[in-house]
């Protein structure tokens, strides 16, 4: 039987939303399903309305569904807001002694969740884990694996929080188990409990992706959606020699790390659009004293402080055109978790190989949502320090002219300290040695060497993902966090005899010879669907290959797409 | 005492110098030679960071590592090298616009954190490379283009700036007192923590007030020792607070306390770049998200 149910969480902010549906989650990747959990949060500490949904399924699963199969509520207004959303047969868990709902629906289960929170639990924070074992038992899951974790997530807070956690979860599974007997709706088959795929947002893929490419220094200044990668970094510090450290603002965060990479480390920062927009000038510094510089954008709704905690894919021209001057760069755009990790890798080979600035585009949807990753190789990422020299020899090297390798564009490298050589760089126009010129001549040997490095960087760049293969009649083309909705829109499509495709770019600056042409058809529509009001990548797309876009799905309410809302739209445009 | 092994030859450089004549920005840059020739610093073991302005073009005219960045970001780019090979000799370099104004915020972090490192500032009161505007530095009244009726705001006085903040070592010198400025940069590389000095460097283009006579005869050197002890904050303060017909020079204020690369477990042992990527070491990450 297929298994592809959605459970949403549904509370105020602070009462552990995100806590259970990491908790469920992992339990549901160990027994061998595959998860998506999206987040829908407002920005705030406490109070209003904040929603997780865990969609989990036995095919790998990237995107949101649109509609839900279970909804636990952990406050009373959540069952106002949410219930709509709540499919047919669908089953809700609610406290109805704490909310004026009443129901006849026997899918409807009140449980006194805040009474068992303060009873078995000593607290009322404790209703979260009330209802996680309320659901377990209604989805026919033990009890025992939900115990485990619970320990296992709490043990550092001390005995006395795990024991609460687990006997809140207990009578909440025992209530359910008491008095629905018979009950059998909806139920998840449990597999195997095996403890072997990851489960990680993309925030940690990134993080890791980074500290497992040898990141040796981090700065950052926090900001949503971005600071879960400095918060894991700073958590590994003392176990991988990484120093992390907290700046004053964005631009001596970029700066910070522009001076690590000058002195041969591999170093990064993490911000969103506004930090970003503090960070270009810095940008432009690297790119002119050839430093290799590590930059995650996590997006998030712009221009100035937009809705923090929500998503959008708004700042891809800015990434690609930010500074003034022109330089080389790489603009890489994961489309889920696994390829976060593999992608923050190459952003540092390139990074070092170029001798210039990466820049890897996030946003909420993707950094915030917890994917299921059946592995994660290490031995998939090779290191590649580019032309950094570490020999035996260069003690003894004297003369080094930091911007020599006019050829090639990249210059030989050798780092301040470990040489008798002395080395300059420098952000006004330089000479090979480094020292500040006003030559004409000079300037455009060193922007064309400069600018030479894009052409190999744009060798170094993958096609687009097209899947499937061959020819179609529609074309989904997207890029980034929306790979899940518009792979699954393909999947839809061609399930109701539509003949789609998917064209999904990651790698997206400098833009890559487009093999994938000779794919389509003279009377081929293409639909752009994109995270943001203009079709930004639509429009690089169409520059680049000289092909017009006429239909674009674009969504910009902050909120990512489900497949069946692309689905619409396509059925309704063709 | 230690073996002089490098001579002032050692740190000549054949870039062209753009300075104007007689600029003060020369006599720094004698003393700063002179000071790693007598500390015995070899040329490849210092890294000088400079901003944009007319002072910041010093590393260009000694040899040495040097990083050439942006208006008012030295104190960062010298952070990451510093913590990246801490084994360099760090100094970060710049103007008066450059380090109290573009670069105010990095200024009162990096005293705060107190790397170890040597911040030189030199001080001429005005914007010299954009030819002739007011900088925090500028005197009350004080007429540029920019402030063609005088400017309206009193002088940032750097010193208070920097007792307030804690600062581990705080000093003034002046251009025109080469010896008395090379003992000073001495014992700022010798501090461990951030070492800050502000120099009085006289513009002879484009500030006409603040001449290397005015500052000649206002200028006196506050001896650490029996009569002054720069450790009682206090003291410290009431003496920065001077300024005007007389102006202390010296080391005005010197506290020890934990440096930030001082404190960080990833580089007890070697420099972070001198440590190897072992793949291996990660093969145990994924566990925990499993
Ligand atoms: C972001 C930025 N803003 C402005 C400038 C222009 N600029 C260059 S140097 C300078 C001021 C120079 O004064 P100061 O820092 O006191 O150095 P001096 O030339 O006096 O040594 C200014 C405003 C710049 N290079 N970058
Ligand atoms: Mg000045």
């Amino acid at each position: 039987m297929a298994v592809d149910v959605s459970i949403r969480i549904s509370g105020q902010a602070g009462q552990g939303i995100q806590s259970i549906s990491a908790i469920m989650g992992k339990i549901f990747t160990r027994h061998g399903y595959y998860v998506f959990i999206n987040q829908d949060a407002e920005s705030r500490i406490r109070g209003g309305h904040n929603f997780d949904q865990i969609r989990v399924k036995d095919q790998p699963v990237y995107a949101i569904g649109d509609k839900v199969d279970y909804l636990i509520c952990l406050d009373g207004n959540a069952v106002d807001s949410d219930l709509p959303d709540l499919d047919e047969n669908g089953i809700m868990i609610y406290d109805g002694e704490k909310s004026n709902f009443q129901s006849g629906n026997s899918h409807h289960f009140s449980i006194p969740l805040e009474q068992f929170a303060e009873q078995a639990g000593k607290s009322k924070i404790m209703v979260n884990s009330v209802a996680t074992g309320a659901a377990f038992a209604l989805m026919g899951f033990e009890l025992q694996p939900l115990l485990d974790r619970l320990k296992e997530e709490f043990a550092a807070k001390g005995g006395e929080v795990v024991e609460n956690n687990q006997n809140s979860a207990s009578s909440g599974y025992r209530y359910v188990k008491n008095n629905f007997k018979g009950i059998s709706a909806n139920q998840i088959p449990t597999g195997p409990f095996k403890k072997q795929k990851l489960l990680l947002n993309g925030s940690q893929a990134m993080a890791l992706g980074a500290i497992c490419s040898g990141l040796k220094f981090y700065s950052g200044y926090p900001m949503s959606p971005a600071t879960p990668i400095m918060e894991l970094i700073a958590s590994v510090t003392d176990q991988y020699n990484i120093i992390l450290e907290q700046a004053e603002d964005e631009i001596a965060a970029i700066n910070m790390v522009i001076g690590a990479a000058f002195a041969g480390v591999r170093a990064m920062t993490a911000t969103s659009g506004g930090g970003f927009s503090l960070m270009v000038e810095g940008l432009g510094l690297a790119g002119m004293t050839e430093t290799p510089a590590v930059v995650v954008v996590a997006q998030r709704p712009g221009p100035a402080t937009g809705l923090p905690t929500r998503t959008e894919q708004g700042d891809l021209q800015f990434v690609i055109h930010a500074s003034h001057g022109e330089f080389p760069r790489a603009v890489l755009a994961p489309g889920h978790a696994e390829q976060a990790f593999y992608l923050m890798a190459k952003a540092f080979n390139l990074a070092e190989s170029y001798q210039t600035p990466v820049i890897v585009l996030g946003d909420q949807h993707l950094n915030d949502s917890y994917y299921t990753v059946d592995h994660l190789a290490l031995d998939q990422i090779p290191i590649d320090r580019g032309s950094i020299r570490f020999d035996d020899q260069i003690s003894s090297v004297k003369d080094y002219k930091r911007y020599a390798g006019q050829e090639t564009g990249i210059s030989p490298r050798i780092l301040p300290g470990l040489s008798e050589a002395v080395l300059y760089a420098d952000s006004d126009e330089h000479t090979e040695a480094g020292h500040i010129t006003e030559s004409a001549d000079i300037r455009i040997r060193m922007v064309n060497k400069r600018m030479r490095k894009l052409e190999g960087i744009r060798r170094q760049m993958a096609s687009p993902k097209i899947s499937p293969s061959k020819k179609s009649d529609i074309v989904l083309l997207g890029w980034g966090s929306i790979y899940g909705a518009i792979k699954e829109t393909v999947q839809l499509l061609n399930h109701e005899g539509i003949d789609a495709q998917m064209i999904h770019f990651s790698e997206i600056f400098p833009f890559s010879a487009v093999p994938f042409l000779t794919n389509l058809k003279k009377k081929t529509k293409i639909f752009a669907v994109e995270n943001n009001f203009t079709g930004q990548f639509a429009d690089i797309f169409t520059q680049q290959t000289g092909i017009s876009i006429f239909h674009k799905i674009l969504k910009y309410d902050g909120r990512p797409f489900a497949p069946q809302e692309i689905v619409k739209q396509v059925k309704e445009q063709i | 005492m230690k073996k002089k092994i490098v001579s002032v030859q050692d740190f000549e450089s054949d870039d062209p110098i753009a300075w104007c004549p007689g600029c003060g920005n020369f006599s720094i840059l004698k003393a700063l030679k002179q000071a790693f020739v007598e500390l015995g610093k070899k040329p490849h073991e210092i890294a000088i960071v400079s901003g944009i302005g007319q002072a910041p073009k010093t590393p260009h005219y000694l040899r040495c590592n040097a990083f050439n960045g942006l208006h008012g970001r030295t104190l960062p780019v010298a952070t990451g090298i510093k913590l990246a090979n801490h084994d360099l000799t760090v100094l970060a370099e710049g103007g008066d616009g450059d380090g109290y104004a573009e670069g105010g915020n990095h200024f009162l972090h990096a005293m705060r954190r107190n790397i170890d490192m040597t911040y030189l500032v030199h001080n001429n009161q005005v914007y010299g490379l954009t030819k002739g505007q007011t900088s925090p530095t500028s005197g009350l009244g004080f007429v540029t283009k920019t402030s063609p009726t005088g400017s309206t705001s009193p002088q940032l006085n750097p010193l208070l700036l920097a007792i307030a903040s804690d600062c581990s070592f705080v000093a003034r010198g002046f251009a025109g007192e080469v010896e008395h400025l090379t003992a000073l940069i001495k014992d700022a590389i010798l501090h461990k923590g951030f070492a800050f000095i502000d120099i009085l460097q006289p513009c002879v283009t484009f500030n006409r007030v603040n001449t290397f006579k005015w500052y000649a005869d206002r200028v006196y050197p506050v001896d650490d020792g029996p009569g002054y002890d720069s450790s009682d904050r206090i003291t410290a303060f009431t003496k920065a607070l001077q300024w005007g017909d007389r102006i202390p020079i010296g080391i005005i204020y010197r506290q020890g306390r934990p440096t930030l690369d001082g404190q960080l477990s990833a580089i007890t042992g070697q420099s972070l770049v001198t440590q190897q990527i072992d793949s291996e070491s990660f093969s145990s990450i994924f566990e925990s998200f499993k």
